[in-house]
């Protein structure tokens, strides 16, 4: 539950949740031999959620059920399945929840054009405010604020 | 008693505060200027009642008062002192009570430090200080009390959790609500200036040291949090997009948005709307950052059931300051009469990018963040954002904000000359081309993101350099002069350079470390080398020993290169029999380019122990980039201009006013 924990704590000290043990998360005895079958095997679990913590991968965490789907994502893998169909095969059986990635769908299409939605809007207002703004500088003259402090000031009663 | 005593001096910072935001109020309004010096007055009583508050409930805790609930549940008679008194903030009660104790003493810093401020804009920002104040005040006596006896006292308390008995995460807080709770000022200035409807450059000018405060200390807590989650939790992480640290990142960008379009308010009276909304919403977002993280509606919506009163509460608060703002903004903002023209190609419009863009990482945050809880909301469904989304949504705009900080210091004020800046941009890209080329050659490459981030980096800190070379005559003067132009440059100039040099620097630092790292977790015997990157770790041995309040097991781990020794590293593993918990502690070795980093695990019971082992290339970069943004702030304060803008109160009677 390391994610968990520095969830908690990063934040500040606030919200002070019964804690867990922070024990070292992957046990050497699952790890494949090939060292490039084993990172494709920490990206694959770096996507997928730990479905007993609040927000930690099953690559980071130590519960049972995120050390049953390692096992299950190098299975997989040894039977010759992509990432995706990994995902795939993972989030059929517990849900959209797993996937720390969402995917693309009708319920996430907002989420994902967030980015270029904001830029886009951000763009647009941008740039019709530097096209509108006239091109001339107002004259400044005094508030009728400041104008009655100067005469306050002029008739010497001072400010404070 | 003393702890009754503090119950008292809180209600008392109440009473206070009320006064504080309806006499000077009314006497603005009204015209009468002693009502309005009320604020001084209300502003240091308050001070002193919140004060005495805290320093009754850390009396509590330094002297273990068990029947005082949270110490109870939060204390230990056998804790070491540091961690009994920084336990006073380590719970919900006792951070809401440092929270306010930031609020006042902001309160009081304006009064004392601002007296340079006309009395009518010193007191109704003092009074909308008071205003925010008392809804804290009542969350607090209301809903969670820190004063509460126990009616049967236990013999010892239940002690605090270990993972935060750690100096690096004690002092995390305090500077954390230094930043969150400072922007409050940002935002009482800007509910002032629309009350009082005065907003020109001064008043720009006298909001801006407590934006910087605010802001250094922000960016000092969330590194500081960083650091700690990076040595402590064992292994290696530092940042994972955790809705908490969101909430903490989210007025963080704004308030860098704030900063630098207040900038254009005081030099160019320009952006004035747009500064005041920003304002706004810096503090909202903390206020927003509070009640995520207060009410426990991020663990789940369930968990927001489960407790309503206090979640309620601050909703409550939320919406009432926010809602009253924006209202208030909507109301009068039409009556602002915006100054200074500029061309397109322009400081203004560099600094209104940097805006755009920081605002919408920021919304990507928000929108991040929230989405997971608004859809459970709207239709049950359970989804998770997490890391993968972030890094995919935010970087981009982050990557592309770096490169617009590298060119905005090349435009000047009005209106640049676009064939100079183009020029000037184009030998920043061969420069930092040419030097990418050469990381290449020495580290190899390993990604493509990667190397698109290393060039990004690498512009920001060319262009900063080139800047600040052309800002003092480089090339064409003797280094003499350009020495002696250095030190005389002022310190608001040094303020950016150490701002964006250290961005480049952490941005630098968190490349290298994501693409560049090593890392081995296997099972070692004691005696046994394993290769990591460059580097060779050797386990000697194991010692168990006991601290003040544990056990821990100590390894030795010694580390070669090419067959000599570089450091011997000292990971542990501590058992707390009180809270009945262990902790990790790193063994690291900072070196110039980046950690050597072992963590011991379990004994596998053959004699062996489950070791990580780690180099993490570019790692000390981030810490001292992050030092360096937030120092920034610090150096930007003591220039001149603001000095003036806060001066002493000997001035302060001998200057009418502005």
């Amino acid at each position: 539950m390391i994610r968990h924990l520095s969830a908690c704590l990063l934040s500040a000290a606030i919200l002070m949740l019964s804690l867990s043990i922070p024990a070292l998360a992957l046990d050497p005895g699952e790890m494949f031999d090939n060292p490039a079958q084993e990172a494709r095997a920490r990206d694959i679990g770096r996507q997928l959620r730990c479905l007993k913590c609040r927000n930690q991968s099953i690559f980071d965490s130590n519960a049972g059920i995120a050390k049953d789907l390692r096992v299950v994502v190098r299975e997989r893998m040894i039977e010759g399945d992509s990432d995706s169909e990994i995902l795939a095969y993972v989030s059929e059986r517990f849900g959209d929840y797993v996937l720390l990635k969402p995917r693309m769908a009708a319920h996430t299409y907002a989420l994902w054009s967030a980015p270029l939605v904001l830029l886009g809007l951000g763009s647009f207002f941008l740039i019709m405010y530097l096209r509108g703004r006239p091109l001339t500088a107002r004259a400044q003259v005094l508030s009728d604020e400041d104008r009655a402090r100067a005469q306050h000031l002029l008739d010497g009663e001072g400010s404070q | 008693m003393i702890v009754e005593l503090g119950h008292f001096a809180l209600i008392l910072a109440l009473v206070a505060s009320i006064i504080q935001a309806c006499v000077p109020l009314w006497g603005m309004l009204r015209g009468n200027a002693s009502a309005m010096q009320v604020a001084d007055r209300a502003a240091e009583v308050q001070f002193l009642g919140i004060a005495t508050a805290f320093g009754a409930l850390t009396y509590a805790f330094v002297v273990s008062d068990f029947s005082v609930r949270i110490a109870a549940l939060n204390s230990h008679s056998a804790k070491p002192m540091l961690y009994k008194v920084t336990g006073v903030w380590a719970n919900h009660e006792g951070s809401m009570l440092l929270w306010v104790l930031m609020l006042a003493l902001f309160g009081v810093l304006i009064s004392l430090f601002g007296r340079m401020i006309p009395v009518r804009m010193r007191s109704t920002v003092l009074s909308v200080q008071g205003m925010i104040g008392i809804g804290f005040y009542l969350f607090i006596l209301l809903t969670s009390n820190p004063f509460e006896r126990v009616a049967m006292p236990p013999l010892d308390g239940q002690g605090m959790n270990p993972l935060l008995q750690d100096p690096g995460v004690a002092f995390h807080p305090p500077l954390l609500y230094l930043g969150y709770v400072g922007f409050s000022t940002a935002f009482s200035f800007a509910v002032a200036a629309l009350i009082t409807g005065r907003i020109d450059p001064a008043w720009a000018r006298w909001m801006r040291p407590w934006i910087l405060i605010a802001w250094s200390g922000l960016t000092a807590g969330i590194a500081l949090g960083s650091w700690w989650a990076y040595y402590e939790l064992g292994w290696g992480g530092f940042w994972f997009w955790d809705p908490v640290e969101n909430a903490s990142f989210m007025p963080w960008l704004i308030g860098t948005a704030l900063l630098h379009s207040a900038i254009v308010v005081e030099k160019r009276n320009a952006l004035l709307k747009w500064t005041i909304l920003l304002a706004i919403l810096t503090f909202s977002l903390s206020l927003i950052g509070t009640f995520l993280v207060r009410s426990g509606i991020l663990t789940s919506v369930h968990a927001f059931a489960t407790d309503p009163e206090r979640g309620a509460f601050i909703l409550l608060l939320l919406a009432l300051y926010i809602g009253a703002a924006l209202v208030l903004f909507a109301w009068r903002s039409p009556q602002i009469n915006e100054g200074g023209v500029f061309a397109i190609w322009s400081r203004e419009t560099g600094l209104l990018v940097n805006n755009l863009l920081m605002a919408a990482g920021c919304g990507v945050v928000f929108v991040g963040t929230l989405y997971p809880l608004a859809l459970e909301l709207i239709n049950g469904a359970k989804i998770s954002v997490g890391a993968p989304y972030f890094n995919q949504a935010f970087l981009p705009i982050f990557g592309i904000a770096m490169l617009a900080a590298g060119i905005g210091p090349f435009l000047s004020w009005k209106r640049a000359r676009r064939a100079v800046v183009l020029r000037r941009a184009a030998l920043t890209a061969i420069v930092a081309a040419a030097v990418l080329g050469l990381v290449l050659l020495v580290a190899g490459l390993r990604d493509p993101v990667g190397l698109l981030g290393v060039f990004i980096a690498l512009w920001l800190a060319v262009a900063t350099l080139q800047d600040l070379a052309v800002r003092i005559g480089l090339p064409g003067v003797k280094p003499d002069v350009a020495l002696r132009r250095i030190i005389g440059l002022p310190r608001s100039a040094w303020g950016l350079y150490l701002g964006h040099g250290g961005l480049a620097i952490a941005a630098a630092g968190v490349i290298a470390v994501s693409v560049w790292k090593s890392e081995v977790i296997q099972t070692v015997q004691p005696g046994e080398r394993i290769a990591v990157g460059p580097y060779a770790f050797v386990l000697d041995g194991i010692e168990n020993t006991t601290g003040p309040n544990y056990q821990t097991s100590i390894a030795t781990v010694e580390v070669f290169r090419d067959g000599t020794l570089v450091s011997t590293l000292k990971p542990e593993r501590r058992w707390y029999p009180v809270e009945q918990k262990p902790t990790t502690e790193a063994g690291i070795r900072t070196l110039w380019h980046g950690d050597l980093y072992a963590v011991l695990g379990d004994p596998n019971g053959g004699g062996g122990f489950v070791m990580r082992y780690y180099y993490n290339p570019g790692v000390p970069w981030m810490w001292l980039g992050a030092l360096l943004i937030s120092l920034s702030a610090l150096v930007s304060l003591s220039d001149r201009r603001l000095r003036v803008g806060a001066p002493s109160r000997s001035r302060a009677a001998l200057q009418p006013a502005e």
